[in-house]
């Protein structure tokens, strides 16, 4: 999305559209032309994956839509009616259903692929923050659209997430009975979940549009974390990262088909295939696993409030990330302590997951109170440190410097300063 | 516009042009907002008549009124005196039994069986005082429904109800 070039079609009545909408030349500049740094790994094609689950999620869910009840009543049935009469609406709806997970998978990855390399620091912080509120977005979503099939789970996600607003001072209660339009979660909040759920994919996509105009602005990071110097060090988006893309999304895609295909249920949960019963809740509870961690953390505090605050903080600290972390070296390449903090807070953040999937007693409760204060540490104390006390490794004088010492044999980097780096990207 | 430091006439009316459009946004906003709140059958105040001789003693009823569940337990004697029994000195939520009960219908406990913490609906007969127990994040009630331990904030919710007769409540 950077300036148009001086891209011209041959097509002459292209060429007539084109200089009433310079839509080719900005699609030519972003996605052909755009130069992207050599070096760049598998775990920079997570941001392409992404982008196509969100399409993948917008295009089974509208069809979806088309069979769907959103009535108290209703909905429960009608996801039966998609799974037995529907033509292919088991593979639609499965789809829908793992494709949501295959998102937040791969956005996880793409979260930690940033930690990793250092891709929040100057001068990418608002192509950072963005990021943050898109996984907001996402987890919004998310939460709506598992509410909509009405089963138990359903309901009770739906009442206990709801009701973290209540802990709130003063307005807490006025506030769930408002998101609720009622004094229990009932056929108004299915209906507006579903208004809601609806909605934000395209505010996704909108957001998604921003953030792809931050990257192109400031330009992507890369392994070494250092800039791109000179037309050495890229390669133009098409062919080199389009096909790369494109391979990294069909394995992606194999994994999303296993699942479809042979485990759709796998990650759900059989209590969701019993209609909501507003008067019982299931013996134990869990929301969907790529909300664990967060789920731990609400409870590893032994105070309503506290908990809250504590989940939304563990989120809302990633958005201060670009000032927490002191130092002036990008990639964890050439950061040895901070290599190994990332690999310990990796451990934790699935360490919290999996104790989110436990019951809430034992030592379960004391070992999900230990991650979660070092989770925080990690973020507010460990990170703001090492920028002082680390020793970074030399970096190499350019991107292309980096990839050629590497393609130069087995043997050791001859005399250089450089180090080869740790691992092939 | 801008060369002069002096108050014109041109900013008096950016300024009453601002404020006539943010009150007219507000205005616009609200019903937005406000559609959002229970509507008017969901406000139709309802109430529900319970006949209290078919629950033997120990037993837990859940009916639903306004969309929740509430609890009427008929508790024995032992369950009382362990309610009474204990030190408001311990209790997170501090609360006599008898403020929770009807004077002169001792064994009668209406409650809201809502989880003060993020709504789940306890489980009877369970936890570590013998009352309820929150399957979601483990709070334990008393058999009183008062919080003894974990999350939750407060005790069970009594609902307004009285006592039609000694047999038969209203609740609501």
């Amino acid at each position: 999305m950077s300036g148009h070039g001086d891209f011209q079609p041959q097509n002459k009545y292209l060429q007539w559209f084109e200089r009433r909408l310079p839509v080719l030349g900005l699609m030519h500049s972003s996605f052909v032309a755009y130069p992207t740094p050599r070096n760049l790994n598998y775990w920079w094609t997570f941001g392409g994956i992404l982008t196509v689950m969100l399409m993948v999620q917008i295009v089974s869910g509208v069809v979806l839509v088309m069979h769907f009840t959103p009535t108290a009543a209703g909905a429960f049935d009608s996801v039966e009616h998609i799974m037995r009469d529907v033509n292919y609406g088991w593979l639609l709806r499965y789809i829908h259903a793992n494709g949501g997970s295959m998102f937040f998978l791969a956005v996880y990855i793409h979260i930690f692929r940033g930690l990793y390399y250092g891709s929040y620091k100057e001068p990418r912080e608002v192509l950072w923050i963005l990021g943050v509120i898109l996984f907001l977005l996402m987890m919004a979503t998310a939460f709506m659209g598992y509410v909509l099939p009405w089963g138990q789970m359903s309901f009770w996600a739906a009442t206990v997430i709801t009701n973290l607003f209540s802990a709130i001072p003063l307005v807490g209660q006025s506030i769930v009975t408002w998101l609720w339009g009622g004094y229990a979660v009932d056929e108004p909040t299915l209906m507006r979940f579903f208004s809601l759920h609806y909605l934000l994919p395209f505010v996704i996509f909108g957001v998604v549009l921003l953030h792809v105009w931050a990257l192109h602005v400031v330009g992507q990071n890369n392994p070494t974390g250092i800039d791109v110097k000179s037309d050495k060090d890229t390669v133009p988006f098409t062919p080199y990262a389009t096909a790369k893309d494109n391979f990294a999304l069909i394995c992606f895609f194999i994994l999303f088909a296993w699942f479809v295909f042979y485990i759709p249920n796998y990650l759900g949960h059989p209590d969701n295939y019993i209609p909501a019963n507003p008067l019982q809740t299931p013996p134990h509870i869990v929301p969907e696993w790529y909300f664990l961690p967060f789920y731990a953390i609400l409870r590893a505090i032994p105070s309503k409030l506290g908990g809250v605050v504590a989940m939304f903080a563990s989120i809302a600290v990633l958005v201060f990330v670009p000032w927490l972390d002191t130092s002036k070296v990008r990639s964890a390449r050439y950061r040895p302590l901070y290599k190994q903090f990332f690999w310990i807070l990796l451990l934790t953040c699935i360490g919290l997951g999996y104790l989110g999937s436990k019951p809430p007693e034992g030592i379960y409760v004391i070992s999900a109170r230990i991650l979660t204060a070092y989770y925080f540490l990690h973020f507010l104390v460990i990170l703001p440190l090492l920028g002082f006390i680390e020793n970074p490794k030399p970096l190499p004088a350019s991107i292309s410097e980096s990839v050629l010492k590497k393609t130069k044999g087995g043997a050791p980097a001859a005399a250089g300063a450089v180090r080869s780096p740790d691992r092939n990207g | 516009m801008a060369t002069t430091a002096e108050t014109t006439r041109r900013d008096f009316l950016y300024i009453a042009t601002a404020a006539v459009g943010a009150v007219g946004a507000a205005a616009t906003l609200w019903p937005l907002i406000h559609q959002m709140n229970p509507d008017a059958s969901v406000l139709a105040l309802a109430s529900a008549d319970v006949d209290l001789t078919p629950i033997a003693e120990g037993q837990i009823v859940t009916i639903k009124w306004r969309g929740k569940p509430v609890f009427i337990s008929h508790r024995s004697q032992k369950e009382i005196e362990e309610a009474r029994a204990t030190p408001l000195a311990e209790l997170p939520d501090p609360q006599p039994d008898q403020a929770r009960v009807k004077e002169g219908h001792d064994q009668w406990l209406v409650q809201i069986g809502v989880c003060t913490h993020l709504g789940c609906v306890p489980l009877g007969h369970q936890g570590d005082y013998d009352g309820w127990f929150c399957p979601c994040h483990g709070s334990h009630y008393d058999t009183s429904g008062r919080i003894r331990k974990g999350p939750a904030p407060l005790n069970l919710e009594i609902p307004p109800y009285v006592f039609l007769s000694d047999t038969s409540v209203r609740i609501g």
